[in-house]
């Protein structure tokens, strides 16, 4: 089954064509690696995925196939985009007809996270005043909500953050702090990770999550999405530029993202030609 | 107070207000509060429309202390004006917010007169105008000569929910003595957008991510009062009425 379906996608960023026709396919089960060079398009990619404003695409399109029942809107009136399912007979159909296969770019970006789409950024937001605890059982509850599932009691949340908070070897009194205000880059991304932990997504974009950390925080965080994420009905799209993060989490595929085009793919060991080689060297 | 005349946007203190509703209001009567020497007082004045518009004037004693905290929400106009005097060694904290959505104006205006040396005042004000809203803070702190180890702070900070709303902002600082320390920050702006985003990639709706950042920005204004908790809910059900 795939997850993620990616086909000839174009977007521009103020007005500026950044990805220029990227074709991409990831099944179930499977983590993929995006390498590339600075200015290639990799994070505009994972803005594009998660809805970002600003991020305009001009043509293709974005399949996801959820195994989350979603039932759209956010319970407090009528949604301004509804999912859009593909008119295509469905390759994997579940009896309890989840897994449709759902148009992402129609969906706000708030709705594609009830979906399962979980981005985690480069460079952590901080939110002054507002605690870790409230923001997250707030997103999750939401989450939870648009999914017509019923929401997670105070007692019942602290116990899941307690649970992955432990995962990442984060302080979970760092979770009573306002979000990321005052954290060290790697605590950033710790806390990126504790949040996927909590929040369970079915696939997840990691833009660039290795940046910043240190050996220690590479291994644990490593470790982290191979724990949270490694499940055959889950699926990762690795963001990185070092072949580091990839020896902790090892890759099914490595795609090289130049101008905006995948222009190679490989397993593993394409990383580790491209530690060695550079970028200019294996695409050409 | 005799029958002064309906200011006129001539007087600076009037500049913003909205005169024709003040007009049938005109003249407002003077609340006077006073704290002894070494006494303290709070006062919670959430606005109403019974008293949209008031007037106090409060006299701290030497060593006295009194917290005020404001409520200006949900009237059409709603202006609080205040002359504070501080003896030696007195303290005043104000914390304000003001919510205002359509085509309210609000308004809070205060002198804090540092009259003897060593009082301290700190103001906070957090004002979110959405629609056509004003709102506006004048704020002057008055040092006297001879008040020697004034520490005075403001803190005025607006977040526009519209680019139709507007702020006006005044901190003003008038100073006779030498040895003073007296700070005043001023911002307007919007809602971070990253931040919005940060939480919608979360999957937390538009609405409910504007409403827990506001909440967070409005609570420094209440921070420390006795009746916090009562304060923040009330701000909060305005506030759902904003976004």
């Amino acid at each position: 089954m795939t997850v993620l379906h990616i086909t000839n996608l174009s977007a521009t960023v103020a007005g500026k064509p950044i990805l220029k026709g990227l074709s991409l396919a990831i099944g179930a089960g499977e983590i993929h690696a995006i390498m590339g060079p600075n200015g290639a398009g990799k994070s505009t990619l994972s803005y594009v995925l998660g809805g970002r404003p600003g991020y305009e695409v001009t043509s293709g399109s974005v399949t996801l196939t959820s195994p989350l029942p979603f039932r759209g809107g956010d319970g407090g009136g009528v949604s301004p985009v509804r999912p859009r399912f593909d008119d295509s007979p469905h390759p994997n159909p579940s009896p309890e007809g989840e897994g449709l296969n759902i148009d992402l770019l129609a969906l706000a970006p708030h709705e594609r996270a009830a979906l399962g789409l979980f981005l985690g950024f480069q460079y952590p937001v901080e939110i002054p005043g507002v605690s870790f605890v409230q923001f997250l059982r707030e997103s999750l509850n939401s989450q939870r909500k648009a999914r017509g599932e019923a929401p997670l009691s105070g007692g019942e949340f602290l116990k899941l953050a307690r649970e992955k908070a432990a995962l990442l070897k984060l302080d979970m009194e760092m979770l009573k702090r306002p979000v990321n205000v005052g954290f060290s880059g790697g605590e950033k991304k710790r806390a990126e990770m504790v949040q996927m932990g909590i929040l369970d997504p079915a696939f997840a974009v990691l833009d660039e999550t290795d940046s910043g950390l240190d050996i220690d925080a590479l291994r644990v965080v490593g470790d982290g999405i191979n724990a949270i994420m490694r499940r055959p009905d889950k699926a990762v799209l690795l963001i990185t530029h070092y072949q580091r993060l990839l020896d902790y989490v090892r890759p099914d595929f490595v795609h090289i993202l130049s101008a905006g085009r995948i222009v190679k793919t490989g397993g593993p060991e394409l990383a580790h030609r491209l530690e060695a080689e550079g970028y200019e060297a294996v695409a050409a | 107070m005799t029958a002064l005349a309906l200011p006129t946007r001539r007087d600076e203190d009037f500049r913003y207000a909205d005169l024709e509703a003040l007009a049938p209001l005109w003249p407002v009567l003077v609340e006077t509060i006073e704290v002894a020497a070494g006494g303290s007082g709070a006062l919670t004045i959430v606005a109403s429309a019974d008293a949209p518009v008031r007037s106090l004037s409060i006299t701290l004693g030497a060593g006295a202390a009194f917290d005020l905290r404001i409520l200006n929400a949900g009237l059409a106009y709603g202006r609080i004006a205040l002359s504070v005097r501080l003896d030696d060694g007195a303290d005043f904290t104000l914390g304000a917010a003001q919510l205002g959505s359509a085509s309210e104006t609000l308004e809070i205006v205060t002198t804090v007169t540092h009259g003897a040396p060593n009082a301290t005042s700190r103001q906070t004000v957090r004002s979110v105008l959405a629609g056509h809203a004003t709102g506006t803070y004048l704020g002057k702190v008055a040092v006297a000569r001879g008040a020697d180890g004034t520490d005075a702070a403001q803190s005025v900070r607006a977040m526009l929910l519209d680019r139709t709303a507007t702020a006006n902002a005044k901190p003003e600082l008038e100073i006779f003595a030498d040895d003073v320390k007296c700070a005043h920050g001023c911002a307007v702006g919007e809602l971070d957008a990253q931040a919005l985003f940060y939480m919608a990639s979360r999957g937390v709706p538009p609405a409910q991510a504007k409403r827990l950042m506001l909440q967070a920005f409005i609570a420094e204004a209440f921070v420390g009062a006795a009746d916090e908790d009562a304060l923040t809910a009330a701000a909060l059900e305005r506030l759902e009425t904003l976004v």
